[in-house]
């Protein structure tokens, strides 16, 4: 501690590592937020159902999305990215998992909303499985904090049918 | 900076920057602001600096006290010469 510039050095060394050990601990202390989010998706309308020319099936959906979000913010959450996947189980596959709708969420007084939508993604089969098909609409989220780790979880919701015949 | 100085001035600096930390992380959780802890800490590391980087008068308070050039006198530095040389060429031998 004989110099200026050793005295600053020594600070500014102490002073970063304390600031990695801050932000450690505001990441730990993400893990003390236990969230309960909702979520209630209506499916108001088939808008076209068809199989494509080269064989594979796709519908359109107008879909009503809510939901409250809130309990996923905590004082390290930057932002919190959504989406809503159409998942259903094919011959083929155990489990397909198509992207209808996303969103960003960038603080706690948006996270609770709801969206009256078309889909945003295309809704489209690797094949022709669509017909009369029961599938879940799942909301999926990524928690993005402002250090440390992300956390991800969704909510399944089913019981939502696709009609026997194109459209 | 004299010896006492240097010692006060590194324990200036742990305490006041733990001191710190501390209270930017319970005012950010309690507040749920980030931004209010980075802001926090940033003003302790500012204030800390100004208090232990510079030279402050109040760092130099126990002078070093240097022998005066009477008392060196008294006890003058050993002559390495005659005793020396022989044994240089000893150790090399």
């Amino acid at each position: 501690m004989h110099s200026f510039g050793y005295r600053a050095n020594a600070l500014l060394t102490f002073a970063i590592t304390i600031l990695a050990l801050m932000c450690a601990i505001a990441s730990v202390s993400d893990n003390f937020n236990s969230p309960s989010p909702t979520s209630q998706v209506q499916v108001l309308n088939i808008n076209w159902f068809q199989k494509k020319p080269d064989g594979d099936d796709e519908v359109s959906l107008t879909l009503n999305i809510s939901a409250n979000l809130e309990s996923l913010f905590t004082w390290n959450t930057k932002q919190v990215f959504v989406f809503l996947a159409a998942e259903y189980e094919t011959p083929k596959n155990m489990l397909n998992q198509v992207s209808l709708w996303d969103g960003i969420i960038p603080s706690k007084e948006h996270a609770k909303f709801w969206i009256h939508t078309t889909n945003k993604y295309r809704f489209i089969d690797q094949g022709s499985n669509l017909r009369g098909k029961d599938f879940n609409l799942t909301l999926h989220w990524h928690v993005m904090p402002k250090t440390g780790k992300m956390f991800s979880d969704k909510i399944v919701m089913s019981g939502y049918r696709l009609p026997q015949l194109y459209r | 900076m004299d010896w006492q100085g240097q010692k006060l001035a590194e324990h200036l600096m742990q305490l006041m920057l733990v001191f710190f930390a501390v209270v930017a992380f319970i005012t950010g959780y309690v507040l749920g602001s980030f931004q209010t802890m980075l802001l926090i800490y940033a003003a302790g590391v500012v204030l800390t600096s100004l208090i232990t980087i510079p030279n402050w008068p109040f760092f130099n308070r126990n002078p070093i006290n240097w022998l005066d050039s009477s008392e060196a006198e008294k006890h003058p530095k050993p002559q390495p010469a005659p005793i020396s040389g022989p044994k240089k060429k000893v150790s090399k031998k």
